[in-house]
């Protein structure tokens, strides 16, 4: 821990490794948008791309990269800042390593309003609304039926899991109501994918986050560090405990369902990004901002091998998300195991 | 008596299910008051209610004269400190960086990590014996250093009022006593108002300047441990028959139980 202090008493205090994962990550992230940003059918080098994003190139150049890539950019990064964020503080609520919105319910509610409005056969904008709406509902109904006297971890995930369960049903019926080519854009969005995204979906989602992160990172860190010693030490050190957990709960499912609405579920980002933000920054405490920068890092290389890993093919990210988290958590468990932590 | 902390006219209840009714009890200022009772009798929510954990359903707790549920509750906090009955620490957290989180609700957005937040820690653990152990993970740590490490926390706190929820249980007999030696140190030198709950009466008897007997969600009795703690208030409590003799090593009341023999021999 680093502390700067001032002469008129303030204080600020922080961990130099956790800063240096977090401005990493954040650099790495940027490093690899360049790179994506310049590859496609019209290739270009970063400092091509970095030319024409302040300004300079020509007519054609500034369409490409202002109109075509770097809207998809923006979405990748925020989606994956977003789901990170919103992974975290789960996480960190729940007090589960598990308890991501993909294993707890959300991300099934946002699929579900979406597939809704497949089955009616609406266009984009309201099948981003309705995700937004499918995963906020699912998140007041879980809060409602896991409510006895405050909202506490196991009963949360417990429910969130039957919620899961439930909706996935839901999906899987939707799906065979659509009508045929509806049902495969369906089953695109249900993937998770960056393909065509432009500024009327990064729009919204870099609202929220606007919003949100700061929010989280500034004004409920603290107290969210002290709810991890428990419900109890956390009240008799002056959180307010249900309050707080309300808020952060509210602005997690928010996070997760622009994001969802955004890009469609993309999987595994909101589990695995805490999980390598904490190895890497090697603290205790719910290491927001580390875990948003990984998130952004992970979803734009992601989003660069899906595009680039087979010439001439393009894969929806999350296959690839699904692909690297899945492995990475299989991984992760079999070191644990190995060194007896498990 | 003054006294800054008590609850009036108290019912409370889990959901539906009552606990206490029409409770009323102070803690006397500058005191190390232990509350006894048998199991389920309310003394641990008694001390939910005495921490603002648990609201009345009737009635209220006063602290300094208000409602501590009209109270903001990092006003409270820096004025009441609870040790609770079991709390986590995260994984991987230092002996030091816990003992810290302590400061929390003397702590702002712009002042974070004061001198005085230091020095204050560092007293803390100094206090607890845990200095030592300052760089250590907690999950290393033994029960009795791991609850030393606790209090120390709550100690950081700064808190003129301290509550302790059964902080002897699953502790071998050496570390209960240490750990029981440690608050009766910091009630004596820091001038602290202790409030316990205990399951060994004897432990009670030893360490309490003032007593308070519960059965059935009401107090049977409440006073100096040399005064409350007799053979009559033993067996109405807790239903145990014993004698009471003098502690040979301190002159507080010891309880020693009727043993089975006795109780089948003909008189």
């Amino acid at each position: 821990m680093t502390v700067i202090r001032t002469p008129g008493g303030l204080s600020v205090r922080f961990r130099p490794r956790a800063l240096a994962v977090g401005v990493g990550a954040a650099v790495l992230a940027a490093g690899l948008g360049l790179v994506a940003m310049g590859s496609g059918d019209y290739p270009m080098g970063p400092t091509d791309v970095l030319r024409t994003l302040t300004g300079g190139g020509s007519a054609a150049e500034q369409f490409i990269v202002t109109e075509l890539r770097l809207p998809r950019l923006v979405t990748a990064l925020l989606v994956g800042a977003a789901l990170a964020l919103g992974g975290t503080v789960f996480q960190s609520l729940v007090r589960n390593p598990l308890g991501s919105p993909d294993i707890l319910g959300f991300t099934q509610g946002a699929s579900t309003g979406a597939l809704v409005v497949v089955v009616l056969g609406g266009g984009s904008l309201a099948l981003a609304g309705a995700a937004v709406v499918g995963g906020l509902a699912t998140g007041l109904l879980i809060y409602a039926l896991a409510w006895r006297r405050g909202v506490h971890g196991y009963r949360l995930v417990l429910v969130g899991i039957g919620v899961a369960a439930i909706l996935t049903g839901v999906n899987g019926y939707l799906l065979t109501r659509a009508p045929l080519m509806d049902a495969a854009r369906a089953v695109l969005w249900l993937t998770g994918s960056l393909d065509g995204r432009g500024w009327a979906n990064a729009g919204p989602l870099l609202a929220v986050t606007a919003v949100l992160a700061p929010l989280l990172l500034v004004a409920c860190a603290p107290a969210l560090r002290m709810m991890e010693l428990g419900d109890d030490t956390a009240n008799a050190l002056g959180v307010p405990v249900r309050r707080l957990r309300l808020v952060l709960l509210a602005a997690a499912v928010l996070l997760v369902s622009f994001a969802a609405a955004a890009a469609g579920p993309v999987s595994f980002v909101a589990l695995v990004a805490p999980h390598v933000a904490k190895r890497l920054t090697r603290a205790p405490g719910p290491n927001l901002l580390p875990s948003m920068a990984v998130g952004s890092a992970l979803l734009v290389g992601a989003d660069l091998l899906a595009q680039r890993a087979f010439t001439g093919h393009q894969l929806p990210v999350g296959v690839v998300t699904g692909v690297l988290g899945g492995g990475y958590l299989v991984w992760l468990l079999a070191v644990e195991r190995r060194a007896g932590r498990l | 008596m003054t006294s800054r902390l008590g609850g009036t006219a108290l019912t409370l209840a889990y959901d539906r299910r009552t606990i206490s009714e029409d409770l009323t009890v102070a803690v006397p200022d500058r005191s190390f008051t232990v509350i006894i009772g048998p199991n389920a009798c309310g003394k641990s929510t008694l001390l939910r209610a005495l921490s603002r954990m648990l609201r009345p359903s009737a009635g209220a707790v006063l602290l300094d004269g208000r409602d501590i549920h009209d109270l903001p509750a990092r006003k409270v906090a820096r004025t009441l400190g609870l040790l609770p009955q079991s709390s986590i620490a995260p994984d991987g957290i230092g002996v030091a960086e816990l003992v810290a989180r302590g400061r929390y609700p003397h702590q702002g957005l712009l002042r974070q990590w004061s001198r005085e937040d230091e020095r204050i820690v560092d007293e803390s653990m100094a206090a607890t014996g845990v200095a030592d152990l300052a760089d250590r993970p907690v999950d290393e740590l033994s029960g009795g250093q791991r609850q030393r490490v606790w209090i120390a926390m709550a100690l950081a706190q700064q808190t003129p009022l301290l509550l302790l929820d059964e902080p002897t249980t699953y502790l071998d007999i050496a570390h209960q006593i240490e750990i029981l030696d440690l608050c009766a140190r910091l009630h004596e030198e820091q001038g602290r108002t202790l409030v316990a709950v205990l399951h060994d009466l004897n432990h009670a008897a030893r360490y309490a300047t003032h007593l308070i007997a519960m059965r059935d969600g009401r107090v049977v009795a409440a006073g100096d441990p040399r005064e409350v703690v007799t053979a009559d208030l033993v067996a109405d409590v807790f239903g145990l028959p014993c004698r009471v003799i003098d502690d040979p090593e301190t002159g507080t009341p010891l309880v020693v139980p009727a043993a089975r023999r006795r109780a089948t021999e003909p008189a």
